[in-house]
């Protein structure tokens, strides 16, 4: 039964100012208006430039469900379209990665298309003649994306073609992909490597939600970060060097005082980033030879500044997470209402240490791969949650955590690390990207969700 | 003397003691500087360098060991079982002069927690050393037949 489609006040009705219906993670009749209207309506990370480091590299992608693709043109532009033949839909491109050659081929009528998308050419051209043909769409070649924008190269893709802008949408937020690339004594990140890819059997708003909770490590974590410390106390002996992977589970144990003080920084449009003061990620130990290379990059001041700045989980709504200190990006791609395919890519910062490469290599798989101990614990509470949420009991989740009454929307503050409020804030931007194309279609016009 | 039948046997022990969930005998059938990796790429070379889903010492796998069993290991309620489906072992090396023997061995892995259950096929590769009179395992690569699939959670050892 259709309760939500066409019906934008039926959709901010499942936003409250510090609770969400569960609908928004169980009901496959939104996770359908998802797909149809807030991926659409929202910038969607597609892949990062050094994938297409040579004209005729090719990357392939999806926003909500739509297949896309991103290629290097001869001139050096990149385009970014839709995986499909102009001619019968059919995918041109089935890879994740690849390389096309001077022109993209249909695999299954030889339509062929320059990597700027436009069409080349098709067989037995004559037959089109007097058709009508060129005045179709497909005479234009692949279908075009238009809201394009690569930022210290990453690329971002908007499908609707109107909206908000690149730079009104994320604003400040942007720094946390600075800072990450900064990170590089060239200023530049690769992607050298393909991602740990984790299917989740929860909704993909669990595991954005997760980024920011400050209030779990410590408990569902105990079993893996808790355990990892209590064996490295056991059996270190006389070894004074706490190993990496010590480093890198330990600080998963802070206590409530540590996340309440570290802080939590929101901004518009649902985004926002935990670790403000210091995070978990402060005190790795030095990378031999990495300072003298930034400072000789950047100056003192400089040098330090970028690596003073440890942020923690920066959330880019709606599906992407950006860890700058240890150069990862997890992308929460939507599958079904109960099912999330989660790619977590590693950078490498060109110019740096194979050090920090092989940290960055050892946090992804300890964290984030179906091999983690830490994945196996959050998995299992987004599963449980999954399954508790059918309930009638209690139709409502609860993100009441620091709320104060009167907060505002869509604003930037920095606040106690512990608060709930970015999930607020991720909610009422889902609310309002779900629904801001939708009062066009509606007889009587209705206040926008916010 | 270290024959070719030792090794299998070997291996096939070590599968027993997995199935069986006898963790503590399993790790001690590991040399202390040993590795357990499983690569995330065909034919990786590389384990520290390019991303694998598993590259863990002894340090580690005893934190997954520990862990499976603790009191507040939530994913672990219910208990996760698992049954290696074995072939015959194929014999790489077994030189006793040089103390090198290796063995790659195909497989069928189940993995089954509560009304779930996960099948994997892949091939075990064992780098075995002598000491004193056992064989201990220095390195034991996996290598999945779908390494760059999606996969769920795979909480024991194949």
């Amino acid at each position: 039964m259709a309760k939500y489609g066409k019906n934008p006040r039926a959709i901010a009705g499942l936003v409250r100012d510090a609770e969400v219906h569960r609908d928004v993670y169980v009901d496959p009749e939104v996770f359908e208006l998802e797909m149809e209207h807030l991926f659409p309506n929202s910038w969607i990370y597609v892949g990062h430039a050094s994938q297409l480091s040579k004209p005729g590299d090719f990357i392939t992608a999806k926003i909500g469900r739509q297949p896309v693709m991103a290629s290097r043109h001869s001139d050096g532009s990149i385009h970014v379209f839709y995986n499909r033949c102009p001619h019968k839909g059919v995918k041109i491109a089935s890879e994740p990665c690849g390389n096309t050659g001077k022109f993209f081929r249909c695999p299954y009528h030889a339509w062929s298309f320059k990597t700027d998308g436009s069409l080349l050419a098709i067989p037995l051209k004559k037959g089109y003649e007097g058709t009508g043909f060129t005045d179709t769409q497909a005479n234009g070649g692949l279908s075009k994306i238009k809201n394009v924008v690569i930022y210290r190269d990453f690329i971002f893709a908007r499908l609707s073609e109107n909206g908000v802008g690149f730079e009104d949408y994320f604003g400040e937020s942007l720094s946390t992909i600075d800072n990450m690339a900064d990170r590089s004594p060239e200023g530049k990140l690769a992607v050298a490597a393909t991602p740990i890819r984790y299917m989740h059997t929860c909704n993909w708003k669990m595991l954005v939600e997760n980024q920011t909770d400050t209030c779990h490590p410590m408990v569902a974590h105990e079993s893996s970060a808790g355990t990892a410390i209590k064996v490295w106390q056991r059996e270190q002996g006389n070894s004074t060097e706490t190993p990496m992977a010590v480093q890198l589970y330990g600080p998963f144990m802070s206590p409530y005082e540590f996340y309440e003080q570290s802080g939590i920084r929101i901004w518009p449009n649902g985004h926002g980033h935990t670790g403000v003061a210091n995070s978990i990620h402060s005190n790795y130990s030095d990378v031999e030879g990495y300072l003298g290379q930034m400072v000789a990059a950047y100056g003192e001041k400089r040098a330090h500044e970028i690596l003073g700045e440890v942020r923690h989980n920066t959330v880019y709504f709606p599906n992407i997470m950006v860890k700058g200190a240890v150069q990862i990006l997890r992308n929460f791609i939507p599958i079904a209402v109960d099912r999330t395919l989660v790619e977590s890519w590693v950078y490498r910062l060109v110019g740096a240490p194979d050090k920090l490469y092989e940290r960055a290599l050892m946090y992804n798989r300890f964290i984030n791969a179906p091999t983690s101990i830490v994945g196996h614990d959050d998995l299992e509470m987004y599963e449980r949650a999954q399954e508790g949420l059918k309930s009638n009991g209690n139709q409502w989740v609860n993100l009441r955590r620091l709320y104060e009454s009167g907060e505002e929307p869509d604003v930037t503050a920095v606040i106690n690390g512990t608060s709930e409020r970015q999930m607020r804030n991720q909610f009422h931007a889902w609310a309002k990207y779900m629904t801001m194309d939708m009062n066009q279609d509606m007889d009587q016009p209705v206040e926008a969700a916010e | 003397m270290i024959s070719e039948n030792t090794i299998t046997d070997f291996i096939y022990r070590e599968a027993e003691l997995l199935d069986t969930m006898q963790w503590q005998a399993w790790l001690d059938l590991f040399h202390p500087d040993a590795r357990y990796w499983m690569p995330l790429e065909w034919q990786q070379q590389d384990p520290v360098l390019q991303p694998s889903l598993m590259y863990e010492d002894l340090l580690l796998m005893k934190v997954r060991v520990e862990r499976l069993t603790g009191e507040r290991t939530f994913s672990q309620k219910p208990k996760s079982r698992c049954h290696h489906l074995l072939q015959a072992p194929r014999i790489v090396a077994c030189d006793p002069a040089a103390g090198i023997f290796k063995a790659r061995t195909s497989y069928i892995y189940t993995e089954t927690r509560g009304d779930t259950l996960e099948r994997f096929s892949g091939w075990a590769s064992h780098d075995l050393v002598q000491v004193g009179d056992d064989l201990k395992i220095m390195l034991k690569r996996i290598d999945l037949v779908n390494f760059d699939a999606p996969f769920g959670n795979i909480q024991l050892f194949m």
